[in-house]
């Protein structure tokens, strides 16, 4: 998905390296390495890794509440790395961040913590006012303007952090797990909020997450991240269309089911076998997943295919789809059907030899 | 029952109690609770660490701390001296009380100010908050629950205290307590000056644990 200013780059982090000194005797912990990123204006990109995977300590670099051992960390075109303390508390003032325990001030209102941040910047009064009382109106808060963050649920808090974090008007907007200390449906709540903020007021939005759903609820790109490095990163539509990395498949995979029944999965062996027919998974994207492929082969080659899975999901709007398919018949027309779906630019693997089922 | 003279005495002593206390708790507050921001601010990977300085500061709150408030009272005479120009009286004791809540409020105030979400600092460093800010923005106003829980617990124990500056001639109800009650064997004497010390002790308490529960915004709702 492109979105309206895609020649332009908002946060740019090169050959970015951070290693953390050990305790003790043993060697210094590396939580970044080699990270390439561009993350482009408008755009909402997400980090998905697991826990120790490093995604915090990068989205923690873009503000430089963690300063990287080496590389360049480039916002909206400044170089955060080379301001002094001062000039980068200036910088700060555009990056918005919000948080996955919200961390809200107990003692102030959900106004006063709102208008924090414009107070920190010597803000006037009746600015801040102006300010703030949209913002509430924006996240759905105006009735709890003058409750205290302890009387609120975990999603009302999180928007009061939304809302806290976009008082300073910001280019972009730091997710630090945002949604999982919330339900299921709060966070669809939450994660709807984000990408209206990001359609209304064209904001960038990074966010790390573990969810995949996050993902694929609201990001345009994404890059998946394991032991300190980007192990792949692009479109999120691509990404799950093609994950190539084993990581990448195993967050994939839950989602978007690619996968086949158990009772199928048995009688699947991975090597050929005699009177064992092979089985094909065919993926489908774009406009392809609604074109007659299947019947069209069927016809043309004189193949049976038996059909043992399908189904069809929606990412970023597009729809994607996958069917698991048992050929039955000769060798020849089987290879004629893969170049043919290959041919037609369709996702086409072997999955493996079905034995007949035991009777 | 009391007798006049011994009712006059003993609101006296109970003036001089408050005066002291009271004056000795609110300089051992403006004192204590700078060094105990500084402390809690420079402690090893806090936002200005600064381990001489923690540690020096640290040392001094801990020798004060660690000796006992008699030998205090009788070991800074001199200083008494120079600060109230006398050794004796009321004004006099201010000054070893004082020397005595001041370390103690500095530990209630650092480990309050330690007990802060330390999510909340990177919130407000994410804000771009200076240090300066996110002590008087955030660090005092969250921790301000346990500081006035703290401060209470500091004016008790100066209460206790100011009962042993008898030993300097500062008066007070303690002092009241061991020249009548004890050296003249009056124990109605005694027994009222412990009845006025437990009614002070459970207003003090009280009205704490009023205001800590007034700044304590955390558990509004369940």
């Amino acid at each position: 998905m492109t979105s309206p200013f895609a020649d332009q780059k908002m946060i740019t982090l090169t050959n970015l390296q951070k290693t953390f000194p050990s305790r003790g005797a043993g060697a210094p912990v590396t939580a970044l390495a080699d990270i390439d990123l561009t993350i482009e204006r408008g755009e909402i990109f997400g980090v998905i890794g697991r826990s120790g995977a490093g995604k915090s300590t990068l989205l923690r670099t873009i503000n430089l509440l963690e300063s990287p051992s080496s590389g360049s960390v480039r916002v909206d075109d400044v170089e955060m790395t080379a301001l002094s303390p001062k000039e980068l508390r200036e910088a700060r003032h555009s990056i918005g961040m919000i948080f996955q325990h919200f961390n809200l001030l107990s003692s102030r209102t959900v106004f006063d913590n709102v208008a924090l941040p414009l107070e920190l910047a010597g803000v006037a009064k009746p600015v801040i006012r102006q300010t703030v009382e949209p913002l509430l109106d924006l996240v759905g808060l105006t009735d709890k303007r003058d409750r205290y963050p302890s009387e609120l649920s975990g999603g009302q808090k999180q928007r009061v952090g939304i809302a806290r974090a976009l008082a300073s008007k910001p280019k972009v907007l730091l997710s630090d797990e945002a949604t999982s200390a919330l339900d299921p449906e709060t966070t669809t709540q939450i994660l709807h909020l984000l990408a209206d903020i990001n359609r209304r007021l064209g904001l960038t939005i990074v966010l790390i997450t573990h969810e995949i759903g996050v993902i694929k609820e609201i990001c345009h790109k994404v890059a998946v991240m394991e032991a300190g490095r980007v192990i792949e990163q692009g479109p999120v539509f691509d990404i799950f269309a093609h994950p190539t990395h084993p990581t990448t498949r195993s967050f994939v995979d839950p989602v978007i089911n690619r996968g086949i029944p158990d009772g199928l999965r048995a009688r699947l062996s991975p090597t050929p076998q005699p009177g064992a027919n092979p089985v094909l998974r065919i993926t489908f994207t774009g406009e392809k997943a609604t074109s007659p492929v299947i019947s069209a082969i069927s016809r043309q080659l004189n193949l049976d295919l038996n059909i043992w899975h399908g189904q069809i999901d929606e990412i970023q709007g597009a729809p994607f789809g996958t069917l698991v398919v048992e050929a039955l018949g000769d060798d020849t027309a089987v290879e004629a059907a893969i170049s043919l779906l290959n041919v037609n630019h369709l996702g086409v693997e072997v999955l493996g030899y079905a034995l007949p089922a035991n009777h | 029952m009391l007798s006049p003279q011994i009712i006059d005495l003993l609101i006296k002593a109970l003036i001089d109690t408050l005066h002291m206390v009271a004056v000795s708790g609110a300089i051992g507050t403006l004192i204590g609770l700078p060094i105990g921001v500084a402390l809690a601010v420079t402690g090893r990977g806090e936002l200005l660490q600064n381990l001489v300085f923690n540690r020096i500061v640290g040392a001094v709150v801990n020798m004060t701390r660690s000796t006992p408030f008699i030998i205090l009272v009788v070991a800074i005479i001199p200083f008494t001296r120079l600060i109230a120009g006398t050794s004796i009286g009321t004004s006099a004791a201010i000054v070893p009380l004082t020397v005595a809540a001041a370390p103690f409020i500095a530990r209630i105030v650092e480990n309050a100010i330690r007990e802060v979400d330390r999510g909340l600092i990177e919130a407000a460093q994410a804000m771009g908050a200076t240090p300066f800010q996110i002590v008087t923005k955030v660090l005092l106003p969250e921790a301000m629950p346990a500081i006035a829980m703290g401060l209470t617990l500091s004016a008790v124990s100066l209460i206790g205290y100011s009962a042993m500056v008898g030993a300097v001639g500062g008066g007070g109800l303690g002092d009241l307590g061991i020249r009548y009650g004890y050296q003249r064997f009056l124990p109605e004497v005694m027994l009222a000056v412990v009845v006025v010390l437990i009614v002070l002790v459970q207003i003090v308490q009280s009205t704490g644990d009023w205001i800590a529960r007034r700044v304590n915004k955390r558990h509004l709702k369940v």
